[in-house]
């Protein structure tokens, strides 16, 4: 691809290959073992790993998910009878909690800790130890730059060094000099320590947030429920309609507070042209009460506003129509009186309803149908509904009679009715017809089988509730990941090396270096800056306009450039002590040139 | 409660917005313009320069980077000691020629006046542009980002917005073409795929975090636009910066006005940077805005699974540029991809919202 690419293949190839064969024989089963882990930390896994988590995810947006919607995935493999049940044994409709899913980021987790603990403990001798010893050669550092104090100033070498560390210490460096009392005394410097930190803090932070999802969902516990107005939940296992609760959960974590549901206001938009009748206000003004002798407080439950109660959220989420019946069986007796959640099925508030009345006597009935807020009928002959609001309720029902098959203990949805064992009574294709009923009319079935009554229609809201312990941790981790993450990003970590000695002419020549670790663009200003401070420092006279002595006074072309941010007088390389005194004095450094990162 | 609609002042809104878009469009030939220009006239000089028998440098005349003589391909101080960088380093310099623009893509002395008349109508297209933006939302009686329509306009806006910035302290006019090309695409996806006209906001979405979430989200986008076309150019230069090294013919003219591809390495990671922390933002205020709104702050739906694979991707991107044999080239892979997931997840969005229609439901 790119001659970056090939130049490093071409590098590691012949690197490869001398190791492998250098360490396939010596490896032992704890050799194995250290060698993968080496591997499983090191950056490349971490990178490999990451994008690998990445691609995973991305299943879980294409396929229906069971968490989510159980019913359409159950649907959806029913559609794709040919790979439905294959992809359902690739877990791909469970994705987040699938085997390979928690393997990836589980390894990923690994290779992070495995990745964090030695870099914190290093980090940890790194900030208790000194700056790295003084170059040799400062002038191979990516900054450098020299000054002149002049002779008549009286500043020698070793003044020049403390002042230096002077500047450097007010600027937040750790300093440390050296051979001060020397023919060329040096110092070191570091700073931007938080940077590190910053990023173990992040990516410890990371493992925190895992943590308290996954407590979350051990210790939590969520639920739903359908309120009528009029209706009160009460915080107990049996007030729920559905209920999931945390792997750790028992039932004695529950606070039986209660909430009622007094009333139900939507407002619709009756102004805009595109928009008109959708719903753009929810309020549901509720009763709740801590506990059972806790004085009543009347609340507004809203949409992005949920009420808090006894440890737990409970929000809004759902709402519809609950027309009020009365049946009638047989026999004359009310089987049934109250509101009927309808569910809702197409625009404006279009609804199915479903009965079952298991007290009817002598047979059961039941009835299924539509619910219409304001029922119109088209030019086909088919019913709609107009508007959302309540101008024209009606309901059209068919009716059944026969066994519900209630009684056999397995458990039913009631917004469906299983017509197969039920005798019809009324439909459309039927002699009696089908059943359409206003507010405060009564229909009689036939053959004496009951009477059905519409009484009105009240407004019902489904809530939510959720108990999730892990939540509160899981954003304190997520606000010290970023934090760590700016830390990270915008400290930056640089060293500083400054030598000084003495010319033959009394003159006292300045060079010092700058390096830094990590990305840093900053790093040519860090030193201009310096360079002036250092100026101040010295009372050297005001240097020339920027940019004039770097340009021009460029002695030769196989000095590497700088970047050229560094202003004024970074080409000086001819006059550092070290090169002054080329020769004649022996300077103390080491070999190698300053530590490399990686 | 929600404000009031005012419908007229919608219909200045689009008024507004049709307008900025023909700027944008002048702006764009403009900016074309001066790609074709310069590069005629810098080939031009190579030419004298060659004929001359000039060797080494080419005179101060034309190119961009002329002005401080020769390719900058020094990065950030600790590139160099990168064994990528130092090969990058000698393709620049080693054709003879200036290869690339200046790395530090500041501003030369000589005057490129199709770029100037481009940056003048693309100044005045924002403008047109922000009027737009401003009479939908006081239209609406909101954000103006509540729907397709209006993340797209007021995303668009944006782009440009910070593209003008941005050009205040670098020379980027480079990406002019791209990036007034795409802010057009934008507004035209807008008029006609994704028109809507003001409304009020369905409950799900009124909430202040819309104020705090999108906002973050568009302008991350936004950021992570430039450095999209800073990742493609850089592939293209890498390339072409290859081909002169190895003496080939410099087919892509054009592109010595766009610095080296270390410089728009460089750049693109400190931008990458900055949009990555706004994402991380996007991330998480969307959970917080997800837990009051569904009681759940992760549910892993399209939206979320999605932010998330952003959000991981660009994580990779960073990892990336400390990896040995990965930054470069491949680096700028990652952030390509990595905003091809931020058009899907932007268009995605829109099956989102009509997901949330069926809000009332159960
Ligand atoms: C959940 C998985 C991870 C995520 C989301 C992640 C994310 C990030 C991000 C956003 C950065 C850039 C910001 C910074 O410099 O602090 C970063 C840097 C870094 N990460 Fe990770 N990381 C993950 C796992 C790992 C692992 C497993 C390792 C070790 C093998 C690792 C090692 C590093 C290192 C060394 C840096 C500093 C890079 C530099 O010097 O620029 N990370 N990580």
């Amino acid at each position: 691809m790119s001659e970056r690419v090939n130049v490093k293949k071409k590098q590691s190839a012949p690197v490869k290959e001398a190791k492998a064969q250098a360490a396939l024989p010596a490896l032992g089963p704890k050799g194995m073992l250290r060698w993968a882990w080496t591997q499983l930390t090191s950056m490349r896994t971490a990178l490999f790993l990451l994008l690998l988590l990445a691609v995973a995810a991305v299943p879980g947006s294409l396929f229906p998910q069971r968490p989510a919607n159980p019913a359409v995935v159950t649907q959806y493999i029913k559609d794709h009878p040919d790979y439905g049940k294959l992809l359902d044994s690739l877990q791909l409709y469970d994705v987040y909690s699938s085997a390979w899913f928690s393997a990836i980021y589980l390894l990923l987790f690994i290779s992070l800790i495995g990745c964090v603990v030695p870099r914190a403990i290093a980090h940890y001798k790194a900030m208790r130890s000194q700056p790295p010893r003084t170059p040799q050669r400062l002038s191979r550092l990516p900054e450098y730059g020299t000054l002149v104090i002049p002779a008549d100033a009286a500043v020698p070498a070793s003044e020049a060094v403390s002042g230096a560390a002077r500047v450097l210490r007010k600027r937040g460096y750790r300093v440390e000099v050296r051979d001060a009392d020397g023919a060329l005394p040096s110092l070191g410097a570091e700073r931007g320590f938080m940077k590190e930190v910053g990023n173990l803090v992040f990516h410890t932070s990371l493992i925190g947030v895992l943590v308290s999802v996954a407590a979350g969902g051990l210790f939590g516990y969520s639920g739903q429920r359908i309120l009528v107005e009029g209706d009160t939940f009460v915080n107990t296992l049996v007030g729920y309609d559905q209920f999931n609760p945390g792997t750790n959960f028992q039932s004695s974590q529950l606070q039986p507070y209660s909430l009622q549901l007094d009333k139900f206001n939507i407002t619709f938009d009756r102004e805009s042209r595109g928009k008109f009748g959708q719903p753009i206000d929810f309020a549901a003004t509720v009763t709740t009460k801590e506990n059972p002798d806790a004085p009543p407080k009347q609340e507004i439950l809203k949409v992005n506003d949920p009420v808090t109660l006894g440890g737990t959220s409970i929000y809004l989420t759902g709402n519809g129509y609950a027309p009020v019946v009365t049946i009638r069986d047989g026999a004359g007796n009310v089987a049934m009186q109250g509101p009927v959640v309808a569910k809702l099925q197409g625009d404006n508030y279009y609804s199915s309803v479903v009965i079952k009345v298991p007290d009817a006597q002598p047979d059961q009935l039941g009835f299924v149908g539509f619910f219409l807020p304001t029922a119109f009928v088209s030019d086909k002959n088919v019913s709609f509904s107009a508007d959302p609001e309540l101008f024209n309720p009606q309901l059209t029902l068919n009716s059944y009679y026969g066994d519900l098959g209630l009684n056999k203990g397995a458990p039913q949805n009631v917004f469906e009715l299983d017509v197969k064992n039920l005798t019809p009574l009324n439909a459309r294709n039927l002699a009696a017809g089908g059943i359409t009923l206003a507010p405060g009319s009564t229909y009689t079935l036939p053959d004496g089988k009951g009477s059905i009554s519409f009484d009105g229609v009240k407004r019902y809201i489904g809530v939510d509730i959720h108990h999730n312990p892990g939540q509160l941790y899981a954003l304190v981790f997520a606000l010290l990941a970023v934090a760590g993450l700016i830390l990270s990003l915008y400290v930056n970590r640089r060293r500083v090396w400054v030598r000084t000695g003495t010319a033959d002419d009394g003159r006292t020549m300045v060079e010092y270096g700058l390096l830094a670790r990590g990305e840093d663009h900053r790093l040519a200003g860090e030193a201009a800056a310096l360079r002036k401070l250092f100026a101040t420092e010295w009372q050297l006279p005001e240097e020339g306009a920027p940019g004039d002595t770097s340009e021009n006074a460029a002695p030769s072309q196989q000095t590497p450039r700088r970047t050229s941010d560094n202003v004024a007088g970074s080409a000086g390389k001819a006059e550092g002590p070290a090169a002054n005194a080329e020769g004649s004095i022996t300077t103390p450094a080491g070999p190698t040139g300053p530590e490399k990162d990686q | 409660m929600p404000f009031g609609i005012n419908e007229t002042m919608g219909q200045y809104s689009e008024l507004f917005m049709l307008l900025a878009a023909g700027t944008y469009t002048v702006a764009f030939i403009a900016f074309a313009w001066d790609l074709a220009k310069s590069s005629k006239a810098l080939r031009a000089v190579d030419l004298k320069a060659a004929q001359a028998g000039a060797a080494t440098k080419v005179p101060v005349a034309a190119g961009v980077g002329a002005g401080s003589a020769g390719a900058r391909l020094d990065g950030p101080a600790d590139r160099a000691e990168r064994p990528s960088s130092s090969a990058a380093r000698t393709t620049g310099s080693g054709a003879g020629g200036v290869v690339t623009a200046d790395g530090d893509m500041k501003y030369a002395t000589e005057r490129r006046v199709p770029a100037r008349v481009a940056v003048a109508l693309t100044t005045l297209a924002v403008l047109i542009h922000g009027a737009g933006v401003v009479t939908r939302a006081l239209g609406a009686g909101r954000v103006p980002w509540g729907n397709m329509y209006e993340f797209l306009t007021t995303g668009a806006f944006l782009v440009a917005a910070v593209f003008l910035l941005s050009l205040i302290r670098r020379d980027l006019r480079f990406l002019g073409t791209f990036v007034v090309g795409l802010v057009i695409i934008m507004l035209v996806a807008a008029s006609v795929a994704f028109w809507t006209p003001v409304g009020h906001l369905v409950p799900a979405l009124q909430s202040y975090w819309l104020v705090i979430h999108v906002s973050i989200a568009v302008l991350s986008s936004a950021l992570f636009t430039l450095t999209f076309a800073m990742s493609a150019l850089q592939l293209v230069q890498s390339h072409r910066q290859k081909t002169v090294a190895a003496g080939g013919a410099d087919k892509l003219g054009f592109m010595r006005l766009v610095p080296s591809a270390l410089s728009l390495e460089n750049l693109s990671y400190r931008i990458n940077a900055i949009a990555f922390i706004g994402w991380t933002f996007t991330l998480m205020f969307g959970a917080i805005w997800a837990e009051k709104a569904w009681g759940r702050f992760w549910g892993w739906d399209t939206k979320e699974v999605w932010t998330f694979v952003i959000w991981v991707v660009y994580a990779g991107y960073l990892h990336a540029r400390a990896t040995r044999g990965w930054t470069g080239t491949r680096a700028a892979w990652l952030s390509i991809v990595g905003y091809l997931c931020v058009i899907f997840n932007f268009t995605i969005v829109n099956q989102f919202f009509n997901g949330l229609h069926s809000y009332s439901g159960l």
